[in-house]
């Protein structure tokens, strides 16, 4: 299947964003590309179709650009995982440590029923931290079940398939090198 | 050209209006009967016949003259709450809608079929619920999606626009280099109020030679008279509510 390739080519790596020595997987390059972007949705999509989901969750924001087409193409509902404060009405929230101090991620409890099978979307998994306080929100507050989660890119430890917090992870691709041109 | 979107509400009343002639800007709104939205905090919630006018070189971009069926069941996905961000304002929260899969997908569509076939090359959208709009309408039109975000969160060279909040400003940043002078876009964000980030994408956008063809939004909160910051650049939105 060319299309993995395709797609680690479309990505773009920046050195030392956010800070030194983190190689960040731009993805916004492979965005500029409809093809590749069709690409991501389509494997995605092909993989998920037959397995009865019935919500994606997508974690905010970039979560958000894959997560969406996929659930419109799988008939799904659209979760949006959110950062603290952004969502309307109840609300569950779930913390997790960061490198210095921690973070919290929220999700809507409305029209959440205990039978759905979720799948949960990121651009990328690096930590896992955020996906696994993505799976807390599920599985211990709102009583679903997810089925899997799934990136676009994931650290070498994560490629092809692995768990995470009991949880089956499926990565697209390991990230791209730097080639070294400038940004 | 003119186009009618016609808003039919939640109880049997129809409108219908035939579409006459009107300058380029001009709004029609009839003030449709008062109706209550089954899953909502607030005691009614009336809905506009709103019509929006295309660009101006672009006259087969009107949609179909009179109700679109489809739209008084995303009208209805929509959650309303009363209040927010500030009193008086009737925000629209459209997670509601998002748990809805046929509306959801209704309202891809009736953005796609407007805008498919018309030398889009760019789908730009608004951080964060733009994002959930704007990539399955690029990808369905064959357009790139350009992410247009809040300060720092671009990781290579951007361009930023400044713009004005109630108090102090903010900014919208793009990736130098996204997009080409002379490409034809569209905006999509969920809902426009005061119209203050998305008139500042526009600025950002024609600073780099872009043509936007139109701004194109779920929803309008008329009160907020965001139409009027975007001046010249269209406005199409599915769903008006006062």
């Amino acid at each position: 299947d060319p299309r993995p390739q395709a797609i680690s080519d479309a990505i773009r790596v920046i050195p030392h964003f956010p800070k030194t020595g983190i190689m960040f997987q731009d993805i916004t390059m492979l965005l500029l590309d409809p093809v590749a972007f069709k690409h991501v949705v389509d494997i995605f999509v092909d993989r998920y179709k037959h397995m009865n989901i019935s919500l994606v969750a997508g974690v905010e924001a970039r979560g958000f650009i894959f997560g969406s087409p996929i659930a419109l193409a799988i008939g799904a509902k659209f979760i949006p995982i959110r950062k603290p404060g952004k969502l309307h009405g109840r609300v569950i929230s779930e913390e997790y440590e960061l490198e210095y101090g921690s973070d919290r991620l929220e999700m809507s409890m409305e029209a959440v029923k205990s039978y759905e099978r979720a799948l949960v979307i990121d651009d990328l998994v690096a930590t896992g931290a955020t996906l696994s306080a993505s799976i807390s929100l599920w599985v211990t507050r709102a009583g679903a079940e997810v089925v899997e989660c799934a990136c676009l890119v994931g650290l070498p430890r994560f490629k092809g398939q692995c768990r995470l917090k009991g949880k089956p992870l499926y990565v697209l691709v390991e990230p791209s090198h730097f080639d070294g041109l400038t940004i | 050209m003119q186009t009618i979107i016609a808003l039919a509400p939640l109880v049997s009343h129809r409108l219908c209006l035939a579409p006459p002639p009107f300058p380029r800007h001009r709004l029609l709104c009839r003030r449709a009967p008062s109706i209550r939205l089954p899953s909502h905090r607030s005691s009614t919630t009336s809905f506009r016949l709103l019509s929006s006018f295309a660009a101006s070189r672009d006259s087969e971009m009107a949609t179909e003259d009179g109700q679109d069926p489809r739209i008084p069941k995303i009208a209805s996905s929509i959650r309303v709450i009363p209040d927010f961000p500030k009193p008086g304002i009737m925000f629209h929260d459209i997670t509601t809608l998002l748990l809805d899969t046929e509306a959801f997908k209704d309202t891809i569509d009736l953005f796609v079929e407007r805008y498919k076939g018309k030398g889009i090359s760019v789908v730009a959208g608004v951080e964060a619920r733009g994002f959930i709009f704007g990539p399955p309408i690029a990808l369905a039109i064959g357009a790139k999606f350009v992410p247009m975000r809040k300060p720092k969160k671009l990781p290579g060279k951007v361009i930023s626009e400044e713009y004005s909040l109630e108090y102090g400003t903010d900014k919208i940043e793009m990736h130098v280099g996204a997009v080409e002078p002379g490409e034809r876009a569209i905006i999509i964000d969920d809902l426009i109020a005061t119209g203050g980030t998305l008139s500042a994408a526009v600025r950002l956008l024609e600073r780099v030679g872009v043509k936007i063809v139109e701004c194109a939004c779920v929803i309008e909160l008329p009160e907020c008279k965001g139409r009027e910051k975007l001046g010249e650049t269209p406005l199409f939105i599915l769903i008006s509510s006062a």
